[in-house]
This record gives structure tokens, sequence and C-alpha cells, in this order.
């Protein structure tokens, strides 16, 4: 007997509104269809209407875990536009941050991937320890959420030696922590038995349906875009691809484990080279028309920024590319053939961010299945028509 | 007289007062044990060291709206909760307490009051697939098929488990096969395969990390109590309470020696060692993940089962050697 279960918009294993549409046969499922839309803020629109300045921190706003990653891909390609060098120490600085932004979101992942597995001991594990990382962030930028670090031509703060000590202090207890994380993700009986084998995407279709991140690199793909097209300070800086050839959710599980050790190496060598200097230089107001792309590898995978100018102070285009968006194919694809009960850990997996890949909305009548486009302000009219239209509720009634 | 003490028994010790008090802090104990095993303060705030959230969130719940969806089996729906909770109260009336005495069988007291308990024990899963099927949610009856398919894995290896010393104590009354190995402890020894499978069954059967499959939130939201709200989910919890309590209760008095000497004395063993098994419970629900429910089948038979059966030929050998 085939069923549909609908997963979302609202559902305890999402943290964001999207609809998982699931055809199930008993516990195994047989088809899943994506439904995105219901969290588009229209970014895009609103980036041209704001100078190249302003932008730093809209873009900062795209997401709450990966901000730095929108912002710092935003102002690499600005800074391209406008033929500015940011100094080295602000460059060195904001890729600190970077790796700092790394490994609170791979903690914060790995503390989910936990809860969706119901494993709440790990989850509370990971995101007290998280919390040393996030005051960490706190102390550099004052903020822990958007840092607000980037400015076009560098970092808008400098560090101290102080601080620097205690970043590096920071760096040890994390490691210690991340090692015994290790060895419970791989040891740990019925955690391994709740995610070895699950969620399978072989390297030929990671490839086809051109995954990124962690989850092509736990098929083996060997694709970072830190090594590929290094940004700024990444040639200089010695590290490793992580890759795991499972395939599967511990195949991702492992990358992103090993991907944080790699980031405290990344961080311990940035502090410990860091060199003298200013942090920014001052960036002009308007940038020559012309076009430019940006990559970056944030914790999820590549991001993309395409950023086009026309000589003002303004924007013609920007167009974000989240790295959600690009695994959202590869998902359906592992989603086929699974049972219900790795609906969360399968979907958690890509680490989803809905409100970074929401960059579209789609009218469609829910009676006819009509698609229209519809200017705003006729939509407003709609709204206000049927709810002028529409009977009174009637009130929940209190029981005494 | 006679009247009076059956009603006292029924309603305040062990009846349902004692089951209420008693399983509320049982759900503290078990919460409390469990945030502090994951670095968490745990309940706080009511009462002194949070002892009455449990009995706060009860009353809380009491009060809200109770909500029944429109396609459901009304009556069913309805009546549900409440014998829930009424068979798992009358399970509890079989405990040992009021009556520690073997030599004194009565009415909540007699040969084979193991097996009514043990079947008493049995009835909440299905009342929890009963309560996932009717109220028509498509989450409520994956959670309710899941009930079931797990009832077939750890009730065998329970059984087997629980009859196992029964058999070496001759007896099939609880309070005879407590006296039996209080007055031989070293005999507790052999039957410690039978507690380790009990004490999983015993996990699986509350639905309890790495067991909670029915009502696995981040996968079918709320499970088979998706669609009960109020008055009707307070009783399906403080159901859940005093399931723990009897459950921990039974493995105590047939694994740990059962509750002697006199009803204080037997109440003050009774707490001790019901405690004491919740927190191996707290401590398993701590240190594992959810298993997927085909895991959970698997695990029952290619493990529990044969342990079970290891545990029965022990029972039986060492039988013959005493004799």
């Amino acid at each position: 007997m085939k069923f549909n279960i609908p997963i979302g918009p609202q559902h305890p294993a999402l943290k964001e509104p999207i609809s998982l549409r699931m055809t199930v046969e008993g516990e195994v499922i047989r088809d899943a269809d994506l439904r995105l839309g219901y969290n588009h803020r229209g970014m895009e629109k609103l980036a041209e209407e704001k100078n190249w300045t302003q932008n730093i921190y809209l873009v900062e706003r795209i997401c709450g875990i990966c901000s730095h990653s929108h912002a710092t891909c935003y102002v690499q390609g600005v800074e391209k536009l406008m033929e500015i060098e940011p100094p080295k120490r602000g460059l060195y600085i904001r890729y600190l941050v970077s790796e700092l932004e790394r490994v609170h979101s791979h903690l914060l992942w790995l503390g989910v991937a936990g809860h969706e597995a119901g494993f709440d001991s790990f989850f509370m594990y990971t995101w007290r320890d998280r919390e040393v990382v996030m005051d960490l962030l706190e102390m550099i930028s004052g903020n822990r959420v958007h840092y607000a670090m980037n400015t076009l031509g560098g970092v808008r703060r400098d560090l101290d030696e102080i601080q620097i000590k205690k970043i590096l202090d920071g760096l040890v207890v994390l490691r210690q922590r991340t090692e015994y994380y290790f060895k419970i993700g791989a040891s740990e009986p019925t955690f391994v038995g709740r995610l070895a084998g699950v969620g399978y995407l072989s390297k030929e279709k990671a490839i086809a349906l051109c995954a990124c991140g962690p989850t092509a690199r736990a098929s083996g793909i060997t694709a970072d875009v830190r090594k590929d097209d290094p940004q700024a300070v990444y040639d200089e800086v010695p590290f490793d691809v992580c890759t795991a050839d499972s395939c599967d959710v511990l195949g991702r599980t492992v990358v992103r484990i090993k991907e944080l050790m790699e980031s405290y190496k990344i961080c311990e060598f940035l502090l410990r080279n860091l060199p003298a200097g200013d942090i920014a230089v001052k960036a002009p107001k308007k940038a020559k028309p012309n076009e430019v792309v940006s990559r970056y590898e944030a914790p999820r995978g590549e991001n993309i920024h395409y950023i086009r100018s026309n000589g003002t102070e303004r924007p013609e285009r920007l167009k974000v590319r989240a790295p959600t968006l690009a695994n959202y194919p590869a998902t359906i694809e592992m989603l086929k053939n699974g049972f219900i009960a790795d609906i969360p850990l399968i979907f958690a997996a890509i680490d989803p961010c809905i409100c970074c890949a929401e960059r579209t909305v789609e009218l469609v009548n829910a009676r006819s299945g009509e698609e229209t486009v519809v200017r705003f302000g006729d939509l407003r009219k709609l709204a206000g028509e049927r709810f002028a239209k529409s009977p009174v509720k009637r009130n929940a009634v209190w029981p005494f | 007289m006679a009247v009076l003490k059956t009603i006292l028994y029924l309603l305040v010790y062990p009846g349902l007062l004692f089951l209420f008090v008693y399983g509320t802090f049982c759900e503290w104990f078990d919460r409390k044990v469990y945030a502090r095993l994951q670095n968490r303060m745990g309940p706080t705030h009511t009462g002194r060291w949070g002892l009455l959230q449990p009995v706060a969130d009860f009353f809380k719940l009491m009060a809200k709206e109770d909500i029944v969806p429109d396609a459901a089996d009304k009556p069913l729906f309805t009546l549900l909760p409440i014998v829930g909770l009424a068979v798992v109260a009358t399970a509890g009336l079989l405990m040992p307490l009021w009556n520690p005495f073997p030599e004194a069988a009565g009415l909540i007291s007699f040969q084979g009051d193991i097996i009514v308990l043990l079947y008493l024990l049995s009835l909440p899963t299905l009342i929890a697939f009963l309560a996932g099927w009717s109220s028509t949610n498509i989450f409520s009856q994956i959670g309710g098929t899941r009930v079931l398919t797990m009832l077939f894995g750890y009730e065998v290896p329970l059984f087997m488990a629980v009859l196992s010393p029964a058999i070496l104590a001759n007896s099939w009354r609880i309070a005879e096969i407590g006296a039996f190995y209080r007055a031989r402890p070293l005999l507790l020894l052999p039957n410690v395969i039978g507690f380790v499978v009990a004490l999983i069954c015993v996990q699986a059967k509350l639905e309890r990390t790495p067991f909670d499959i029915p009502h696995a939130e981040t996968e079918i939201v709320g499970g088979t109590f998706t669609e009960y709200s109020g008055k009707k989910l307070a009783f399906f919890r403080l159901m859940t309470d005093i399931e723990l309590v009897v459950s921990s209760g039974l493995i105590a008095a047939i694994f740990l020696g059962g509750f002697g000497g006199s009803p204080i004395l037997a109440f003050l063993q009774f707490v001790v060692k019901t405690l004491a098994v919740i927190f191996l419970l707290s401590l398993i629900r701590a240190l594992t993940s959810r298993i997927r429910v085909d895991q959970v089948v698997a695990f029952a038979w290619k493990t529990m089962a044969p342990l079970a059966v290891l545990q029965l030929l022990i029972v039986i050998i060492i039988k013959g050697l005493l004799k």
C-alpha cells in the first residue's frame, strides 16, 4: 500500500520551513518531492537598491550560521570589481574568522545529526563545546552570529596578543573534544548502526547531480574551493582536503569531523604567522562597469556570488547560489529506497540551510494548479479581499 | 473494616495515590539523572530541586484544551487513556508491597500473579497501538504499526528472562520468588544474563531511547500520541510513569531479591531497588542513539532471544544440581 507522508512545511525535524513529500510503501520511501519557497525574502532584489557597503550587511543576513561565508564571498567579488587589494593582515584575520565559523558550523551540525538520530546526549555535548568557539568569535568581533568583520578592502577589527593567546588556548580544548567525538562517532554501536549505509550516493551520481561540499567529499570527490581555486591566503596555508569513500551519512560525519581538525590547523597557522601592518585599505564608492564570479568554500559547500556593476554606487545584479541549493537534487536521490526513519538523517546530512537557498517563489493556485505571475500590489489586494470575505473565526474556548 | 482496608489499599497505598506520587517522583528522578548525564541541570524550578515538575506538568496538561479529531473514532479515542491508566494501576496492585509475606496468599498475591502482571504490562502496548490507529493521523498510524512491530521483538525475550528466576524458585508468585532469593542471595548471581535481557526489554517496552521509535519526534512528530492533547495526554503520560514504576518494581522483585520484612521495610527496599533499576534505565537512555525498527526486531531475535534461552538453560542446570 502506497501512501504520502508530508514532512513539512512544519515538522520537528526541520528547523526552517520546506516541504518534503514522501511516497512510502510500508517503511520504505519510493519517491520524494521537494517544494521550496516558504522562506523567500527577496534579498537579491533588495541588494540592487542598496550601495556596495550596505550590501555587506545585507548578504551577511542571508544565513544565520554561515553569515561570514556570504559576506566574505560578496566582499571578495566586490574587491575584484573595485580593483583593490586588502592588506595581508586583514586577509589573515578575515579567513581566521572563516575557519572559526566552519568550526562552529560543523560542531552545530554534529549536534543536529545526533539529535536527528535520537542521540540527545551527543547533541548536548557538542553544543556545549560549541560555546567555546562562539565565545572566541564574540571576543574577536563582538557578536556571536553576525560578526560584521568584513568591510570592502579588509576587516573592521584587529587582533591583539591577548586575544591571539586566548584563541590558541580555545583551540587546544576544541581539538581534545573533537578527538573524543571522533571516537564516539566511530565506535558507539547504536549511532554507527544508524548512520552506516544510510543515504547512499555513489561518486558518479554525486558528480552527475552536482553535489558539493562535505556531501560530495564523502562520496570520494576531492573538491574544495580552498584547494582548487585558492582565495587570498589559502595557497600559503598547509592543509588537506578531507574525503571519505563510504558515500553514506557516516562518511559525511567523518568528513566533517576531519575538517574540524584541519580547521584547527589552519587557525593555528594563521595566528602564528599573522603579519604586521594595516587591516584595511580605503575602498572607492563606485565600481567600474564589469562583472565577477566569486567562489568561496562555505562550511556546507561551494558558495557562488555573481556580481555585475554598472559604474554606480549600487550593484546592477547580485546572484547568490548557496551550497544547499546545489545539494537538493542529490538529496532526492539519497532519499529514494531509504526508510522513513532515515528521512531526517539524510536530509540533515547535507546540512541544509533552507532560507539560504530560497531564491525564488512560485505562485500556484491551490485549486486549479495554475501558475501565475502577480505584481506585489495585486497580491496585497487579493489578500485584503480574501480576508474581508472570510467568515469570522471561532475563538478557542478555555476549558474552565 | 475489611472494606475500609480494601478501599485504602485501592486508593492510597499501594493504589492510585501512591502510584501517582511515586510515578511522578520516578519521572523526576529519571529526568534529573538523564539531564545530569548530559551536562544539563534538569528540572530545578518547581518545588525543591524541581521535585514537583512532573506533578505541575500533569496538572497543566489537565487544564489544557482537549481536542478530538473529527475523523477519529471518538468513543475509542476517549476510552483508551482511561483504560490504559486503569490497567497499569491494577498491575501496580500486584506489587508485593502491602503484603510481602510469602505465607499469606490472597486476592492480590496468588500463584500465577507474575503471569497476570506480565499480561497487564503487555496491554499498554496494545492500547498505544489502538490510540495511534484510532486517531487516523498518518504519523500516529505509522507510530502504531511501529509499536506492534517492536512488541513482536521484545516480548518473548522479556517473558523468558523474567520467568527463568521463577523456575529456579519453583513458584509463580512474586512474593514467594522474592522470599526464595532473600533466603539464598547467592542464587541471584546465575540470573545476571536474564537481568540484563529484562532491563533492555523493559527499556523497549517503555519506548525509551534507543527504542523510542514509535514516537521518534524527528521522524513522525508525536508518533502514536500526535493527536492527543489535554486530559487524555495527561492520562497517557501518567500511564507511562506508572508503567515505569511497575516494570522496574517487577525487575527488582524478581532479580534483586524482592522486598521483605515488615511493610515499612518492604517499602524502603522497594524505593531503593526500583530507583537503582531506573538509574540503569536512564543510563541506557543517555548512552545510546535511537535505532531503526528493523534493527530492533533483528537485535531482539538474534541477540536477546538466544541470551534468554541461555539463561533458561543455566537455570534448569542449576536446578538439577541443587536437587
